[in-house]
């Protein structure tokens, strides 16, 4: 075991890994989540999109106007400002291009494991941090608000979709969240193939 | 009329009910489906235009253009009211004829629709991405603008010209000094600016007092000409329905504004005298009236080559050209043939002496046989207006035996009568009169419904009716009842404006001086006895909600809505508001509602535009004191 851990890469794999931390920064520039909702009364669809800094509507206007149409039921509006997470999730990022690039320095098959490890770790927590945000912006609704319908909470799918009254509401990687999908698959394969090497080689 | 009965005689009720169904599922739109093509429709005395889906015939919407209209506030807002300003004051109604499509190289670019006023001579400019009014200029020297708006090859300029000739200058003088030549019409060249579609009048050609009538521009070969019918040649001042018949033929005008345009250049245009108000709407801002005063008069006689005559039989209503801009087709309303003459034969003959019959005001006028091309002989009766297919056919309507006759250009032989329901005056071919005609749509707009519909007292509503003429054979598919006098009509392809039609105004881009673009800026100023009320709306709630005035005070509702959603306007109505009525108020739009505060009460307003769940609780009160 000590000895895949320690174990140098492979030329190619290296390069890979510097791929993936090249393919991160684009994150920078991709929504990473996308949340639809579809109505009767919507046929163009309303849908808003997580980046890794902000939050905003599918097209301009869709946030406002899922906004309103949250005010009915009273729900908080919806606005990058309430989400402190995203003013440090950049530098994460940054931290995982950063781990790339020292990987790639410094080729050995447990900087790649501490990697997966990171990304996994992030992802779960990202995503935990999603639901509770997803929970609080459902539950704690204005008591004030005009309709209130008994027992009935709004809190949007972690994946996947969900009828909430007559909205259907769908909640799906989007390319930021697919290229971290693709890259943990990525490594988890460099690992592999590094072991498959060393077994060859024995 | 035994011409009527043709092919409509002996058919048995099956065939018919087999016909009437195959005719319902062409017209048939099914659910969530959307028409092929826009039909929009002249209000004749409404003063308005209305916008109808082909094949379903499904009425969409009416554009108030030249009539104020208390739905949505057009003519009564601050924003608004300067449209309908005229230098006889401000005018509230007209009686619009014309809709001419803006084009490009002779075809259709979906950008303007133009209409013209007959009464108080003015002519707008309807913008097709909001299909509103955004521009309105009024023709000086000009008494009924019927011969407009028609437009050149590229819009370039668009004609208009003088239905009633009158002194002009205006002058108390004898009526019988009519037929004396002391009355005249005016020929005006309005130019359009290419980008922003700016109207101006260039230039006015001052011509014999004859009662112009409708116009059509060359194309083509013919791109340099415009063609004006002409009625009362016999320049009938009294009893004109019989003094105005006498003559056999009156005249057809071309009139080369290439030419014109040259004589403007060259200074052979002198300042004239003309008071005109030009109004305009900016984007999202309320409406600049500006006052202007005098514009360039040519004479023909000082601009040799600008202007002739074609004779052409009889009281002539329709000139039209053909897609190719050879044939300009004449329609003599107390006619029995429809002459065409040939554009190529004019041009080898106008300065040829011996095919001159005479002169009026320095005007040359040529001898009929000279231009002519052909005739077809025994149309029907009145013919009026011809539309082309762009496959070689003209479709032309007549008034008095109530059809649409098919007749084939060159060999001026007629293919089919079509039965109109009653009494039809223009019609309608999808880009009939451009270079490029879509010809599977025919619209006959009639002028009396009689027994098509269930009645409704004595005035019925109007009525036009829609054929297939893709065939060989036009078939009659269905007819419905219209807005006001459908007197003319323009069809454009859906496809050319339903993508680019605008869905809200962003509120960014709204420059509107009293715009207030978050609640949190809603508030009532005072300054002195006017009250300004800085206010917003978004589902389903005012701001400011309740507001204190004094009794006296004039007070301006600056209302702005911050909806960003397409299809949610608000309303905004006061109670027993006397000048006001209402105001629909679209997303990311600012309108101004002026009240004079009555006496000391408590006064609700409310939104009137169903918006939302919670439309009914849009409502508040304005407290008056004393
Ligand atoms: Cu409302």
């Amino acid at each position: 075991m000590l000895e895949l851990l320690l174990k140098k890469i492979s030329k190619m794999n290296r390069l890979l890994i510097l791929g993936v931390g090249l393919l991160f920064v684009s994150v920078y520039f991709l929504p990473i989540w996308h949340i639809s909702l579809d109505a009767p009364q919507y046929p163009e669809g309303l849908g808003m999109k997580i980046w890794i800094d902000k939050i905003t509507g599918s097209s301009t206007y869709d946030l406002q106007n899922i906004n309103l149409l949250n005010h009915y039921i009273g729900m908080h509006e919806i606005v990058s400002e309430s989400v402190p997470e995203l003013l440090f999730m950049p530098y994460v990022l940054g931290f995982l291009i950063f781990g790339a690039f020292v990987t790639f320095l410094h080729p050995k098959v447990y900087l790649v494991i501490l990697g997966i490890l990171n990304i996994v770790i992030l992802g779960i927590l990202g995503m935990y941090d999603f639901w509770r945000w997803e929970y609080n912006y459902g539950h704690n609704l204005n008591p004030e608000a005009p309709i209130i319908v008994p027992g009935m909470a709004y809190q949007p799918p972690l994946l996947g979709c969900k009828e909430m009254l007559n909205i259907t509401a769908c909640s799906f990687p989007s390319w930021g969240g697919i290229i971290l999908f693709v890259s943990l698959g990525i490594l988890a394969l460099i690992v592999w193939n590094e072991k498959r090497r060393m077994d060859v080689s024995k | 009329m035994v011409l009527i009965g043709l092919g409509f005689g002996c058919k048995n009720g099956a065939a018919t009910a087999a016909l009437a169904s195959d005719a319902a599922k062409r017209v048939y739109v099914a659910p969530g489906e959307k028409d092929e093509v826009y039909a929009f429709l002249s209000g004749g005395f409404s003063g308005q235009m209305s916008v109808y889906g082909i094949p379903s015939t499904r009425l969409f919407k009416i554009i108030p253009v030249f009539s104020v209209f208390p739905e949505n506030g057009y003519g009564y807002d601050e924003e608004t009211k300067n449209m309908l300003k005229t230098s006889h004051g401000y005018v509230p109604w007209d009686d619009s004829h014309h809709i001419e499509a803006s084009m490009t190289d002779g075809k259709q670019d979906g950008r303007w629709l133009f209409l013209n006023a007959n009464n108080t001579p003015r002519l707008a400019r309807i913008d097709l991405r909001s299909f509103e009014t955004k521009e309105i200029i009024e023709i000086p020297n000009s008494a009924g603008n019927h011969a407009s708006p028609f437009a050149t090859e590229n819009t370039e300029y668009l004609m208009a010209a003088t239905r009633f000739s009158v002194p002009i200058p205006q002058a108390s003088i004898p009526i019988e000094n009519f037929s004396k030549g002391d009355f005249k019409g005016t020929v005006s060249m309005v130019k359009v600016d290419p980008k922003s579609g700016r109207l101006s009048i260039e230039l006015q050609i001052l011509v014999p007092g004859f009662d112009y009538d409708l116009s059509h521009c060359g194309k083509g070969k013919s791109h340099d000409w415009c063609f004006f019918t002409s009625y009362n040649s016999e320049q009938a001042y009294k009893m004109i329905e019989v003094g105005a018949s006498k003559n056999d033929k009156d005249y057809i005008l071309a009139f080369n504004w290439v030419r014109a345009k040259q004589c403007l250049d060259q200074g052979k245009a002198s300042n004239f005298g003309g008071e005109y108000y030009r109004n305009y709407l900016p984007e999202n801002q309320p409406a600049i009236s500006e006052k202007l005063s005098g514009v360039k008069m040519l004479q023909p006689k000082d601009c040799p080559g600008v202007m002739y005559y074609m004779p052409t039989p009889k009281s002539p209503h329709g000139t039209d050209v053909d897609p190719t801009g050879e044939y300009i087709v004449g329609g003599g309303k107390l006619a029995t043939v429809i002459p065409v003459h040939s554009f190529s034969k004019l041009m080898e003959v106008k300065d040829k002496p011996e095919h001159r019959s005479g002169m009026i005001m320095d005007i040359p006028i040529l001898k009929y046989e000279s231009t002519l091309a052909g005739e077809v002989k025994k149309p029907c009766l009145g013919p009026l207006h011809t539309e082309f297919d762009g496959k070689g056919y003209a479709y032309t309507s007549c008034f008095v035996s109530s059809e649409v006759v098919k007749w084939e250009l060159g060999t001026w032989e007629v293919e089919q009568h079509l039965p109109a329901y009653y009494s039809v005056g223009h019609l309608s071919i999808v880009g009939g009169s451009s270079k490029e005609p879509y010809g599977k749509y025919l619209i006959a707009l009639n002028k009396i419904t009689k027994d098509r519909y269930l009645p409704v007292g004595m005035e019925l509503p109007q009525s036009a009716q829609l054929y297939d003429i893709s065939g060989g054979k036009a078939e009659l598919l269905s007819d419905f009842p219209t807005v006001g006098e459908p007197h003319y009509s323009q069809m454009i392809p859906a496809k050319l404006l339903m993508d680019k039609a605008a869905k809200i105004y962003p509120l960014e881009e709204n420059k509107h001086p009293y715009a207030i673009k978050n609640e949190k800026d809603a508030r009532v100023v005072r300054e002195g006895n006017t009250v300004r009320v800085y206010m917003t709306q978004i589902r389903s709630h005012f701001k400011p909600d309740t507001i204190e005035v004094r009794s006296g005070d004039t007070v301006f509702f600056h209302v702005t809505n911050l909806e960003q959603d397409y299809d949610i306007p608000h309303g905004f109505a006061v109670g027993g508001a006397p000048e006001m009525p209402n105001l629909l108020i679209m997303p990311g739009q600012t309108r101004t509602f002026k009240w004079k505060a009555p006496k000391p009460g408590i006064y609700p307003f409310y939104c009137t535009d169903f918006c939302s769940a919670l439309h009914q609780e849009m409502q508040q009160y304005i407290r008056v004191l004393p």
